[in-house]
């Protein structure tokens, strides 16, 4: 199965314009074989055209589709070798679940379905519902239909859109782990489009987070979380504090930043922004990383830590951790997630503290980006 | 109401609660009481009538009594049945057309309008803003002898055909079988085609995507798909159609003849003209049992209360 292409997908230079509006730009893809794919992002990013192109419901404006080494860009979607799980699961209201199931087989021309329905309908643990119609099953049995409806073909590739998004949140994250289950045991090449993160995260190898019709950044998810490229995904994926700071030196791996009266470094490979000495970088920091000292124990943090020192403004009590927010001269509310270890009673409001952490975690950002990318677009979607 | 008599009240708990209550259990009824009177006085009553006038025998001069004679059925059944006959020809076939016609179009304006949709929907109810009977003899002009119409049917030799079927008569079109299914086509299109076009518009467009995604070719996709799921509008499609042109008289009598007369027209004459109304109503009463009984069987076979 290693050496076996058919599954790739590979998209070169695909756009899809209406009218004067660009849904997606030139975008250059390549998904491998037997890989869970991501596409993430929030709504209008361009995710769901792209989706639609791969599965020919959309004709792209420029470039091509290819699946393994056939060129489909032209083919239409019934002609080619991927199926989709569509949101809120499109299932025929008139056929029962097995004939929903049947559908792409019967359309093939196979006459004996019956064993391999069965098969399918067992895997997705329906097999007691067959002859039932999809209004009377819930939301998390018609979702499994669809997938076994689009999966009984045996695609290239399974092209999933929000195929969660209609489900609550503990159905979805049973059903996060079923998917992933499923495609280990089948190995046939997924590509999921989200807009929820840790859904993107959880599930697949290679996530590709979309902002306006482009590729923002594309990697495994620990990457994508512990080194972003740009704010937007620095934002959008998880939390980060990303402070405005001056270039002082850059000597060997290491930059040296000044913020405020305070100097910060940060390792060279963990910048994607230019650094020439007195220009301006966003150092940023997931809030995990941060170790949280009150003033009066300074003395007795580690030297080479980044340090930041501020006053506690708000904390909250999550259970497991503490979140606090900081305001500090260099950037007002700081979020620092402190796990519930050893509490240290004078942290509360108004304390003066010392913020510091590893110059590892830390990783340097383009100024010239909207600092607040990705920020408001989580909250859109929350909401 | 219920958590309001859980809890009850110490002092007066029965007596200021009961009078509304039992007002509020008589409303419904007082609220259906306009419609039942309509029906009962403009339905129930005159059906009775008819029934008793049809079991009755006499004549204009000495009038006529009740003497449950049961025979006018049978004479009446047995002497009318060619224009039973051919209104049942005659509806079915301008049924099958008006669903040829009218499919089309609705699936048009649901699916491919786009902005349209509005436009066609207009121009599609539009006739009905004149009366039956103005559209009914705009027919007559339209199919006229000597007329484009008829001059291109002949030319084209459509007319040798027809002709041959029995559908016209030599190069005439109008007082044909042909000309009569054609206004009740016409006339009933409309009836055919919104019902066609709610269920249609219903459809969620993503079956259809999801049917080729499934390897279904456009027509597969209609078959399997679009059509199954647009049936109750085919049914309530032809029910509004057929019924009221079995019925019909008014495209018989205009655009007919003597030989295209059709059981609307013979109960007409026998009310209006031979004042025989025992046979009238007979007619009537059978004509109103065929339908009945030809739909509920068609109503049946085509299971539509199965579907969504």
């Amino acid at each position: 199965m290693t050496t076996d292409n058919s599954g790739d997908v590979r998209l070169a230079g695909i756009s899809k314009t209406y009218g004067s509006f660009s849904a997606v730009h030139p975008l250059d893809l390549t998904v491998p074989q037997g890989s869970f794919f991501a596409l993430l992002g929030a709504s209008g990013c361009g995710k769901t055209t792209t989706l639609r192109m791969i599965a020919g419901l959309e004709e792209p404006s420029t470039g091509t589709v290819h699946l393994g080494e056939q060129d489909v860009t032209h083919l239409p979607p019934y002609k080619r070798p991927v199926n989709t799980v569509f949101q809120s699961y499109a299932l025929f209201p008139h056929l029962d679940i097995f004939e929903n199931v049947a559908f792409g087989l019967r359309r093939r021309g196979i006459k004996s379905v019956k064993k391999q329905v069965e098969e399918m309908l067992d895997l997705v643990q329906l097999g007691e519902q067959a002859r039932k119609k999809p209004h009377q099953l819930s939301g998390g049995q018609q979702q499994r239909v669809a997938v076994a409806r689009a999966l009984i073909n045996h695609p290239k590739v399974l092209l999933l859109d929000e195929p969660l998004g209609a489900l609550d949140l503990k159905l979805r994250r049973q059903m996060q782990l079923e998917l992933k289950r499923i495609q280990t045991e089948v190995g046939i090449t997924f590509v999921h489009v989200t807009h929820d993160q840790e859904e993107a995260m959880t599930m697949a190898d290679t996530v590709a987070v979309m902002n306006g019709g482009r590729v923002e950044q594309l990697g495994a998810p620990t990457d994508l979380y512990e080194n972003p490229q740009t704010t937007f995904v620095a934002n959008f994926l998880g939390t980060s504090n990303l402070i405005k700071a001056e270039v002082d030196s850059g000597s060997g791996d290491e930059i040296v930043l000044k913020a405020g009266d305070g100097k910060l470094t940060l390792p060279k490979a963990r910048c994607s922004a230019p650094t020439t000495a007195g220009g301006t970088v966003l150092v940023g920091i997931r809030p995990e990383k941060i170790s949280l000292t009150h003033a009066d124990d300074a003395g007795e943090i580690p030297a080479g830590r980044n340090r930041v020192s501020g006053t506690i403004a708000e904390a909250s009590f999550i259970g497991v951790s503490t979140q606090y927010v900081v305001d500090s001269a260099v950037c007002p509310a700081l979020a620092v997630y402190v796990q519930n270890v050893d509490r240290d009673p004078r942290l509360v409001p108004g304390a003066d503290v010392v913020l510091h952490w590893s110059p590892a975690h830390t990783f340097g950002l383009d100024a010239a980006q909207d600092i607040d990318a990705g920020i408001e677009t989580v909250e859109e979607e929350a909401a | 109401m219920a958590v309001v008599t859980e809890a009850p009240p110490p002092l007066t708990s029965t007596s200021p609660d009961k009078p509304p209550r039992r007002r509020g259990r008589w409303t419904p009824y007082w609220l259906l009481l306009p419609g039942i009177l309509w029906l009962v006085v403009f339905f129930a009553l005159p059906m009775i009538y008819q029934a008793s006038t049809s079991v009755q025998t006499g004549s204009l001069e000495e009038g006529y009594k009740v003497t449950w004679h049961f025979a006018t059925y049978w004479d009446a059944l047995s002497e009318y049945w060619p224009q039973f006959l051919r209104s049942v020809l005659y509806a079915a076939a301008a049924t099958v057309l008006c669903l040829l016609l009218g499919y089309p179009l609705a699936y048009l304006i649901a699916f491919r309008a786009g902005r349209w949709r509005n436009l066609i929907m207009i121009l599609v109810i539009a006739p009905f803003f004149t009366s039956f009977l103005i559209r009914t003899l705009a027919w007559k002009t339209i199919l006229a002898d000597g007329g484009p119409v008829v001059a291109t049917l002949n030319a084209l030799h459509v007319l040798d055909v027809t002709s041959w079927l029995g559908w016209t008569s030599g190069d005439r079109v109008l007082a044909t079988p042909l000309a009569v299914v054609c206004g009740l086509t016409y006339n009933f299109l409309p009836f055919m085609i919104l019902p066609l076009y709610t269920s249609l518009e219903r459809i969620d467009g993503r079956l259809h995507e999801a049917a080729g995604d499934l390897y279904a070719r456009p027509f597969t996709t209609f078959r399997k798909v679009t059509f199954p799921l647009s049936t109750p509008g085919v049914v309530s499609g032809t029910l509004l159609t057929f019924i009221p042109a079995a019925g019909d008289y008014v495209n018989a009598d205009l655009l007919g003849s003597t030989d295209t007369r059709m059981v609307g027209n013979v109960i007409q004459t026998q009310f209006l003209r031979v004042l025989d109304y025992p046979t009238a109503a007979a007619l009537s009463f059978i004509l109103m049992a065929a339908i009945l009984f030809m739909v509920t069987f068609y109503i049946r076979r085509s299971g539509t209360e199965d579907l969504v």
